[in-house]
C-alpha cells in the first residue's frame, strides 16, 4: 500500500516545481547545438589525452618486461619474452605472498572506510537538506572549514591521541579517520535537496511511515546515483591513501598497496637492496586497474552526480 | 527502477540555504538525528586534533624541566626559521605557476569538449579524467621511473635518439617535475569539475547571443565563463590548498632523487620530519597551524575576489 501512494506522489513532482529540466539531449539537436566537428580542436585535444594516456602505457609496456630488459630496452616499446604473466605471477608470491596480504587490507580499509564514509555522508547529507533544525547552518560552515587544515596539522595530534588509544598499528587507525568525507557531504547534500520532492517525504508522514522507514525504503532509491558518485571518490581517497597510514602503520602485515609498493621501491632503490624494480611496475599495474575498471564500468552513475553536484558551485 | 534513473529533477534547484524544508514541531530535532553520527566522528577525527594541536603548540619539551608552557615562542621561533620559509617559498612558487597551468589546460579542455565540435568526445573525457583514479604513489613512482637515469624514458629517449636532455631529477628541475606529475593527477579532475558545470547551461542562452550574433569566443567570454565562476573559484581554491600542503609526490620521489629533496622541501614534509624524525612534536604542531592559517587567508582572498567580480 505504500508503495502504491508514494508513487503517485513521485509523478506529479515531475511536472511539478522539482522538474524544471535542463535540456535534455534531443533538444540539443538545434544548430547551436549540433555544430561542425572541428579536426584542429580534435587534434589539439588528442595532445592532452596523450599526455595522459603515454605514461599508463608506459606502465603496461613495461611491466611486461623481465628485469634485465626493462634496465636495456626502449621504454615506450616492448622487448624480449611477453613477461606480464611470470611479472604477475612473482609479485603475488614474492616474499611469502605479502602483497596479496596487501591488497587484502586494502580492500578491508576501503571496505570500511568508504563505506562507512559514504554512509555518513548520505545520512547527514539527507538530514541538512530535508530537514530545517536548530544549527544547520553552523554545521556546514564548520565542516568546510576544517577542509582547509593541513593533514599534517591533524596527523601529528591524531597520531599521539590515536597511540593513547592504543589504536596505531591497527586497521582502526586508517579506518576512523576516512569515515568523514566533507566533500560526501556537501555532494549529498545538494543531491538530496534536489532528488527528493517535500511532497514525497509527506506523503510518507500522511502514510504512517517513520522517518528511519522512509529514509531507507523510499528516499535511499532516489539517492542512488549521488550515492554511487560519493562512493566512488571516498573508495579512491581510500584505495590511494598514503600519507595517513605512513604515519599509523608501522607493521608491513598492515601496510594497504601503496605503501607496500613503496617500500619495495625504497628498497630497490638502495644500493644493496635486491633491485624487484619489474615487481615495483607490475604491483603499480595491479593497483590501478580496479578503480580505473570501476570508473569505466560506473561512468553512467558518476557522472550524473557530478553534474548536480556542480549546479551549486 | 528508480535505483538506475537519473534523478528527476537535476538542474536548477535553489541553493540549500533558500531550500524549503520541514520546520514544523517535533521534526525539528529529528534532521539533528540524521547528522549526529557525522558530526560524532567528525569531533574526534577532525575537531579534537585540531584542538590538540593548538594545546601542543604552546608547550615546549626541554631536557631539563620538562614539558612546560611556553606561550608563543614556538610561533615565534616559527617566524625566524629559515627552512620553514624556503618551503613555504617553495610551495608558494609552485602555487604561482602550476595550478594556473593546470587549470587552464582543464579549462581549454572542458570548453573544447562542450563545444560539441569534438570527434569521440566520450573518449576524451574518460581518458583524460583516468589518472584522477591513479594513486599519488603509482602516479610519483612511474614518472619518476619515467624521469630516471637507470632504465627511465629521458634516459631511453637520450640513448637512442642521441638526444642531451637534462635530469629531470637534479635539483634545480625536481620542482618542475613534480610539478608535472601534480598536473598530470589533477588536469582530468579539474576538466571534469568544469565539463560539469558548464554541461547545466541552459542552451538558449547561447542561441540568444547567436542571434545577437555574438562569435564562439564572445560566447565563451560572456556566457560560458561567468556562468561558471563558482566553479573556477572552487577548482581554484582547492588547487590552492592542495598545493600549500604538497607532500606525497616530494616525499615518494626522495628515495629516487635524494640529494633533490630535502627533510624541509615542503612546509608539510617539514613538520612530518620534525614530528617524526626529530621529535619536536610540539614546535611541528606551530608550524602546521602557521601553514593552515596561511592556506585560510589565501583560500579566503581569492574567494573574496572571485565573488566580488560577480557583482
Amino acid at each position: 500500500m505504500t508503495t502504491e501512494v508514494l508513487a503517485s506522489a513521485v509523478e506529479p513532482s515531475r511536472s511539478g516545481p522539482y522538474a524544471v529540466p535542463r535540456p535534455s539531449r534531443p533538444a540539443r539537436r538545434h544548430s547551436v547545438d549540433r555544430p561542425r566537428r572541428s579536426v584542429t580542436l580534435t587534434v589539439l585535444t588528442s595532445l592532452v589525452v596523450i599526455y595522459t594516456l603515454v605514461p599508463l602505457a608506459w606502465l603496461f609496456i613495461n611491466a611486461t618486461k623481465t628485469q634485465p630488459r626493462l634496465l636495456n630496452s626502449f621504454g615506450l616499446w616492448f622487448s624480449g619474452h611477453f613477461a606480464l604473466w611470470d611479472n604477475i605471477r612473482e609479485t603475488f608470491t614474492y616474499n611469502d605472498h605479502i602483497f596479496v596480504r596487501w591488497l587484502l587490507n586494502t580492500l578491508l580499509y576501503v571496505a570500511l572506510g568508504a563505506g562507512g564514509a559514504t554512509f555518513l555522508a548520505v545520512l547527514g547529507g539527507y538530514g541538512l537538506a530535508k530537514f530545517d533544525f536548530p544549527g544547520r547552518r553552523g554545521v556546514f560552515a564548520v565542516v568546510i572549514g576544517a577542509v582547509a587544515v593541513p593533514p599534517t596539522a591533524l596527523a601529528v595530534p591524531t597520531f599521539l591521541m590515536f597511540s593513547r588509544m592504543g589504536l596505531t598499528n591497527t586497521p582502526w587507525a586508517v579506518v576512523i579517520p576516512s569515515l568523514i568525507s566533507p566533500f560526501g557531504l556537501y555532494l549529498m547534500w545538494v543531491f538530496a535537496s534536489e532528488a527528493i520532492p517535500d511532497e514525497l517525504l509527506e506523503a510518507a508522514r500522511v502514510d504512517g511511515s517513520g522517518e528511519i522507514r522512509t529514509f531507507f525504503r523510499v528516499c535511499l532509491p532516489l539517492l542512488a546515483p549521488g550515492i554511487v558518485t560519493v562512493l566512488l571518490f571516498t573508495m579512491v581517497t581510500t584505495w590511494n591513501n598514503y600519507f595517513l597510514p605512513l604515519i599509523m602503520i608501522k607493521n608491513p602485515d598492515w601496510y594497504p598497496l601503496t605503501l607496500g609498493l613503496n617500500a619495495w621501491n625504497a628498497q630497490a632503490a638502495t644500493a644493496g637492496g635486491q633491485p624487484v624494480f619489474n615487481l615495483v611496475i607490475t604491483g603499480s599495474l595491479l593497483t590501478i586497474v580496479p578503480l580505473i575498471a570501476a570508473f569505466l564500468l560506473l561512468q553512467r552513475y558518476w557522472q550524473t552526480g557530478l553534474s548536480a553536484g556542480s549546479v551549486k558551485q | 527502477m528508480a535505483a538506475i534513473s537519473p534523478p528527476n529533477a537535476a538542474g536548477r534547484a535553489e541553493p540549500p540555504g533558500r531550500r524549503r524544508a520541514y520546520a514544523t514541531g517535533r521534526r525539528r530535532w529529528i534532521g539533528w538525528g540524521f547528522v549526529a553520527p557525522f558530526l560524532l566522528v567528525f569531533a574526534l577525527v577532525f575537531l579534537a586534533p585540531i584542538g590538540y594541536s593548538v594545546y601542543l603548540s604552546l608547550f615546549r619539551d626541554r631536557l631539563i624541566g620538562g614539558n612546560s608552557f611556553v606561550g608563543l615562542d614556538n610561533y615565534r621561533q616559527a617566524f625566524h626559521d629559515h627552512e620553514f620559509w624556503s618551503g613555504l617559498g617553495r610551495v608558494g612558487l609552485f602555487l604561482a605557476v602550476q595550478v594556473p597551468i593546470m587549470l587552464g589546460i582543464a579549462l581549454l579542455v572542458a570548453l573544447a569538449l562542450d563545444s560539441g565540435r569534438l570527434h569521440g568526445r566520450n573518449f576524451f573525457r574518460i581518458s583524460i579524467f583516468l589518472p584522477y583514479a591513479v594513486p599519488a604513489v603509482v602516479a610519483t613512482l612511474m614518472w619518476g621511473f619515467m624521469y630516471g637515469n637507470r632504465f627511465g624514458l629521458v634516459a631511453s629517449l637520450n640513448e637512442h635518439l642521441g638526444l642531451s636532455l637534462p635530469d629531470p631529477l637534479s635539483p634545480h628541475l625536481v620542482l618542475a617535475s613534480i610539478g608535472n606529475i601534480v598536473t598530470w593527477e589533477f588536469t582530468g579532475y579539474n576538466m571534469l569539475i568544469f565539463y560539469s558545470a558548464l554541461h547545466v547551461i541552459p542552451r538558449s542562452l547561447y542561441e540568444a547571443a547567436e542571434i545577437d550574433g555574438a562569435g564562439q569566443f564572445r560566447i565563451v567570454r560572456s556566457v560560458k565563463l561567468p556562468a561558471i565562476r563558482g566553479a573556477l573559484v572552487i577548482a581554484t581554491i582547492f588547487s590552492i590548498i592542495g598545493s600549500f600542503q604538497l607532500f606525497n609526490e616530494p616525499s615518494i620521489l626522495k628515495s629516487l632523487a635524494p640529494n633533490a629533496i630535502t627533510t624541509y622541501f615542503t612546509p608539510n614534509l617539514y613538520t612530518f620530519a620534525l614530528s617524526f624524525s626529530g621529535q619536536q612534536q610540539n614546535y611541528a604542531a606551530a608550524v602546521a597551524i602557521v601553514m593552515a592559517v596561511v592556506t585560510m587567508i589565501v583560500a579566503y582572498v581569492v574567494q573574496l575576489r572571485g565573488m566580488r567580480k560577480e557583482a
